[in-house]
């Protein structure tokens, strides 16, 4: 045990330089993929037939499909169609897009859930049906998505692993040269493994707060109240 | 005799194979209240609906101060500025306090600075005596509470007319008298309203007229006094009887208004 807190303490600064990296990848994944996923729900649930297929198309072929061959698609194919792009861009890319699918379904759920009783009280009183949407519907279906949506970040974070297929120097790449130079697997891996769950550990804790914060008086859920 | 501020001409709606109601023509003066009665599923919501451009129709026309508001083209979102609706079941913005209820449309559809709309706002409050509760969520309100928020909400627009969708058949009892006191409130400071209700004290006390539709049409028309106690046709007797004998025991406990 002792062995392997030496071990940790002596990698620990090149695995925090990966966990910087895995971090800011999470990050920047899950905000393209949440203007991605609301642009896309918002378009299949309000949208004209053309935007409502095209919406559909994108968030079936990108959840329809490994994470891990996007990533190849779109690091080792475009270069094909003479369309290069860098590592971290393509990285970026395939967690954003991969994300975005996955958003928008949680995203749906929720605006279904608020109805059409929303949306006839707001044109009502002469709003439009985008103002409407911006106004009275997406503020309250954002909210009721963050119970079910609160998987997506600790899933994303996970995910970002897959991108030391392409070099990435991020945690997983990290890990796995520290095993190679140390001939040490198990010591790499778990320290790499201690990361992500402390990583995942403070991420659902601001999730948690994030949901207490964003709730609305008089409407808490059961759950919510305990 | 005056131009109506509110007229459907032959108004038609269909479902599919269902005619939910046909050729409805309806006049409504200035400053009148028409409580519209008749049996469930007589299509008086779904009316409501088409008249205010919430619901598509199939025929016919709605005139608004003499402007024809079906005609193709016409801005459905200045239309339904001009004709409040309320709800059954209250549909206020569970994410707003009652005040930011009441203060939405005027900041976001008549782009009225804060804080003059927010004047106007508790003064519409006022109005249905909610000012102490400006500050609660929809959540925290009673039903009969969250109705006269509807009813401010609708009052902000300063609508020309105001349509009221079985206001109360979602209260609880006791929280039915606080909602139709407003609206009689409302009716005695001359605001043109259409009220489909199945609360015949209201309607016989209120009303200028009482329209009885059945199965999709208008089977008669006339002031409150003609259709309670001088019915013309037997399904409107019928019907009148039915009815009060259901919401009679209540209205005695209420304290025999007749």
């Amino acid at each position: 045990m002792s062995d392997f807190i030496a071990f940790f303490v002596r990698f620990l600064p090149d695995l925090l330089k990966g966990a910087s990296i895995t971090l800011l990848l999470t990050a920047e994944g899950l905000s393209a993929g949440f203007v991605l996923g609301l642009l896309a729900t918002v378009a299949r649930t309000y949208g004209s037939k053309f935007w409502r297929g095209l919406a559909v198309t994108y968030i079936e072929l990108f959840r329809g499909t490994p994470l891990l061959v996007q990533l190849f698609l779109i690091y080792y194919g475009l270069p094909g169609l003479g369309l290069t792009l860098s590592r971290e861009l393509s990285a970026f890319l395939a967690l954003g897009l991969n994300s975005g699918a996955y958003q928008a379904e949680y995203l749906r759920g929720s605006i279904l859930a608020i109805g059409d009783g929303q949306m006839m009280a707001g044109r009502s009183i002469g709003m439009s049906k985008w103002k409407t949407i911006w106004y009275v519907i997406l503020p309250q279906a954002l909210r009721l998505a963050i119970p079910a949506w609160s998987n997506e970040p600790v899933s994303l974070l996970k995910s970002t692993a897959v991108v030391f297929l392409i070099a990435v120097p991020e945690l997983m790449a990290k890990a796995k040269s520290i095993a190679a130079k140390t001939y040490d697997p198990i010591g790499s891996y778990i320290a790499v493994a201690v990361i992500y769950l402390a990583a995942v550990y403070l991420l659902d804790a601001f999730l948690r707060w994030l949901e207490r914060a964003s709730c609305i008086p008089g409407f808490e859920t059961e759950g919510r109240k305990a | 005799m005056t131009n109506p501020i509110l007229e459907t001409r032959k108004l038609t709606k269909i479902y599919g194979q269902n005619t939910i109601f046909k050729d409805i023509s309806l006049k409504v003066n200035e400053g009148e209240t028409i409580v519209i009665i008749g049996p469930s599923g007589t299509g008086k919501s779904t009316l409501l609906r088409c008249i205010n451009l919430l619901t598509s129709h199939d025929g016919g026309q709605v005139f608004l101060d003499g402007r024809e508001i079906t005609a193709k083209g016409f801005n459905e979102d200045e239309v339904r500025q001009q004709i409040g609706m309320v709800f059954q079941n209250f549909l206020l913005f569970n994410h707003l306090t009652a005040l930011d209820n009441v203060m939405i449309g005027l900041t976001k559809v008549r782009k009225m600075p804060k804080d003059k709309a927010r004047e106007k706002a508790m003064e519409e409050l006022i109005r249905v005596g909610l000012a102490d509760r400006a500050d609660h969520y929809p959540g925290q309100l009673s039903g009969g509470q969250q109705q006269r928020v509807a009813i401010a909400r609708a009052l902000a627009m300063d609508p020309r007319v105001m349509l009221f969708d079985e206001p109360t058949s979602a209260l609880d009892p006791e929280l039915i008298g606080e909602v139709l006191n407003v609206m009689a409130q409302l009716a005695r400071d001359r605001m043109t309203m259409v009220v489909v209700t199945h609360e015949m004290g209201f309607a016989r006390e209120v009303a200028d007229r009482i329209v009885f539709m059945e199965k999709g049409s208008i089977v008669e028309e006339g002031s409150p006094d003609d259709l309670f106690y001088h019915p013309k046709h037997d399904r409107t007797r019928e019907f009148l009887w039915k009815i009060t004998e259901l919401y009679g025991k209540k209205e005695k406990e209420k304290g025999g208004k007749s």
